[in-house]
């Protein structure tokens, strides 16, 4: 004889399910967190800093193309526009303390995030990602005239500053833990927006925009808001470089850039939180790694081998590959 | 209280850096990095040659100073200020290096030098054009060893106007670099009794170059400037010589220009084309003879930027051996001190602003009748004197030049 199963029962067995798998992506959260606390100590803070800007520039790219599904091509500009409106100001004014700087950086961004969603959300596809290229373009152009930037020659000897007047920035591992901290924020922050209902409504456009409509969704409004936070986080990533590296440079306003953004975020996986982070720290290490050895001819080459390849077999890149694995195996 | 703490701490600090810089070489090893462009534009003109090259200094001086052996670590800097910065950095920071040598493209260079100054080591620039790196930007952490866009843009104008070139046209690569190589050609013209009759802009980088050099043909120049460099130069020269510009009765100068880009080009298509070098392979028996070794390994004859780097390195490690030490400042100190005499200056020397200053060299370009072998391309027309190449030091804006 079955027992009538009690509903309130089942309830609990889901709720403890969910737990379950909140500890375990706390414990591997936490485990990751110790790794980034221990890893000055065991690498070079700097390059462990580039990862974390790039890593943090492809989270925020991530955040519009996994989860809003729209492939912007021309996320450089923002990573320059924070990198050099805070290189200008650091270097111009001094006294000026490093995260006013850095804050005006990622407004700038901020800024000419909304006016390039402005003029292309309403494109879709193939459409959308050209328009933002050619938008891209036009900043690029203009960094390349401005007086300020230094054009070729780029921005030098931008002064890394104090925290809050305090803290001495010219050290590497004050700065690295700077960096981290405003790292694991931005991660939170995303981690937040992702699960939020807003962040399911994003989903839901991705997957079906029609249907979003016909529920009643001001889409592009929701597009908009999504384009805006991943320009202000790309801009804030530029802006921590140009402090890391002293310098913002042209390269940062290239289309290649943007490029390697969206090879980052493939590789590691789009549409997972980790997957830009796993990206972003493999892209920069086969960079430099490969700059190192006899194969340096060939560095561009190579990645772009692995991009085919991933395109080709792991659609879902590294974490979505290794999610899907472990749903497989171990459910 | 924190004052006090940072006086103390400097002076401490000093104290110790005196003490070290005194009569020992860092870790019992000589580290050299040499940072180039392996991989793009500026491969052939430094590249993978320039470390050749380095190696070769090095073997020649024994891969031992004073007992302590010279190592050299390379990459790539992809001409790009960011890959430079990041790995000039860990080198400095992290890997013990002592000097950087090669240094190509000036944007490179710029983001290099600023940390070398940071972490008082040198940097001996045998690529960067840019005149601001012994100029606005200098610095007690490095040296400009072989040229800059000053040198380039008086030697061929002053010469060519002289000879009567009077109308010039100037064919610029529209940003920074280009529009401030034009201005100086522009000043160096009217200074010698020219007169620029046009001047056209074109996008950086471009390939087709066949309305502009329309344009400059229609101009009625006598002269045609290239205010741009590497691709843009050799596109621009290429197009000319279809177009019968030359033949036509116009001169083309250009500016920024190596023996790798007229290689290239050919002697058919560059003839006639005049240009200010900083060496050339085939000015004497040494110049020869080192030239005939670097060809052995390598393959091809080297450029002036191959011998700038072979030249500084061993200044570089003369300075170690004499001194004893490999503390930036005394071997920046000892090198400005001493002067050059090798298979690539005579009586060159080094200036407290950087600038090492030796004579440089306007060529021709010899047409294919006149050229032996497919390295025989320049004819010497006029050795320019190392005061009258390089920007004076009553005009320099360097922080270290007391005007």
């Amino acid at each position: 004889m079955n027992q009538p199963v009690n509903p309130a029962d089942i309830h609990k067995v889901i709720i403890e399910q969910q737990k379950a798998r909140n500890r375990k992506k706390m414990m591997v959260n936490g485990v990751l967190f110790l790794l980034l606390l221990a890893a000055p100590f065991m690498m070079y803070p700097v390059f462990l800093m580039k990862i974390l800007c790039f890593a943090l520039f492809a989270v925020a790219f991530n955040l519009l193309f996994g989860f809003a599904g729209l492939l912007s091509f021309g996320h450089a500009a923002f990573l320059a526009a924070g990198g050099y409106t805070t290189g200008y100001l650091l270097s111009n004014f001094a006294g000026l303390s490093t995260e006013l700087g850095i804050l005006a950086g990622t407004a700038t961004a901020t800024v000419l995030g909304l006016a390039f969603a402005l003029l292309s959300i309403r494109r879709q596809g193939i459409y959308f990602a050209m328009v933002t290229l050619a938008l891209a373009q036009l900043v690029f152009f203009f960094f390349v005239q401005a007086e300020f930037t230094g054009g070729e020659d780029g921005m030098h000897g931008i002064p890394r500053g104090h925290l809050l007047g305090l803290i001495n920035l010219e050290d590497n591992l004050n700065m690295y833990y700077f960096v981290l901290a405003v790292f694991i924020g931005c991660y939170l922050l995303v981690q937040r927006i992702v699960s939020s209902p807003y962040g399911q409504v994003l989903k839901a456009i991705k997957q079906n925009e029609p249907r979003a409509v016909s529920l009643g969704y001001n889409v592009d409004r929701y597009k908009v808001l999504a384009f805006v936070i991943s320009s202000a986080l790309a801009g804030l990533a530029g802006s921590m470089k140009s402090v890391v590296f002293q310098l913002a440079s042209l390269n940062d306003a290239h289309w290649h850039m943007s490029g390697e953004v969206i090879l980052m975020t493939l590789l590691g996986g789009m549409g997972t939180l980790l997957g830009p982070v796993i990206g972003a720290t493999f892209v920069v290490n086969v960079e430099y790694q490969l700059s190192q050895g006899p194969l340096r001819d060939w560095v561009d080459p190579i990645l772009g081998g692995i991009f085919v390849l991933t395109v080709l077999a792991f659609r879902s890149g590294v974490v979505g590959e290794i999610q899907k694995l472990v749903d497989r195996n171990f459910k | 209280m924190t004052m006090m703490k940072k006086l103390l701490a400097s002076a401490v600090a000093s104290a110790l850096m005196a003490s070290g810089a005194q009569a020992a070489i860092s870790d019992n090893t000589v580290k050299i990095g040499y940072l180039a462009d392996m991989s793009g534009t500026y491969r052939d003109l430094a590249g993978p040659n320039g470390l050749k090259a380095m190696e070769m200094a090095v073997a020649d001086f024994g891969g031992k100073v004073n007992g302590a052996k010279i190592e050299i670590v390379s990459a790539d800097d992809r001409n790009s200020a960011d890959v430079a910065s990041s790995t000039v950095r860990r080198w400095l920071e992290n890997d013990g290096v002592d000097m950087v040598g090669g240094l190509v493209a000036s944007s490179v260079t710029l983001a290099a030098v600023g940390l070398l100054e940071q972490n008082d080591k040198l940097g001996l620039v045998s690529g960067a054009a840019a005149a601001s790196i012994s100029n606005e930007s200098c610095s007690p952490n490095h040296i400009h060893y072989v040229y800059d866009t000053y040198a380039f843009s008086v030697g061929t104008p002053t010469a060519m106007v002289k000879e009567g070139n009077k109308r010039w046209f100037i064919l610029t690569a529209d940003y920074a670099f280009g529009h401030a190589l034009e201005a100086d050609v522009t000043r160096v013209v009217e200074a010698n009794g020219g007169e620029v009759v046009g001047s056209i802009r074109h996008p950086f980088p471009t390939s087709d170059f066949s309305s502009f050099i329309l344009q400059a043909q229609a101009s009625g120049a006598d002269v045609i400037a290239m205010a741009n460099a590497g691709s843009d130069t050799t596109n621009a020269i290429t197009t000319a010589a279809e177009f019968g510009v030359t033949q036509a009765g116009q001169a083309i100068a250009g500016l920024v220009v190596f023996l790798s880009d007229i290689h290239a080009l050919g002697a058919e298509v560059a003839q006639g084309l005049q240009l200010t070098t900083g060496w050339y392979w085939d000015m004497n028996d040494e110049t020869r003879e080192w030239s005939d070794r670097f060809m052995e390994k390598t393959g091809t004859k080297p450029t002036m930027i191959h011998a700038g780097v072979y030249s500084s390195t061993m200044q570089y490690l003369k300075a170690i051996e004499a001194t004893g030490s490999d503390d930036a400042q005394t071997v920046r100190q000892h090198m400005i001190k001493t002067p050059i005499n090798d298979m690539f200056a005579s009586n060159g020397y080094i200036r407290e602003d950087g600038r090492m200053v030796h004579d440089m060299y306007l060529t021709r370009v010899k047409t294919p009748a006149e050229s032996t072998n497919e390295w025989d391309l320049y004819e010497i027309v006029r050795t320019i004197p190392g005061e009258e190449a390089f920007r004076p030091l009553s005009e320099s804006k360097c922080r270290l030049v007391k005007n």
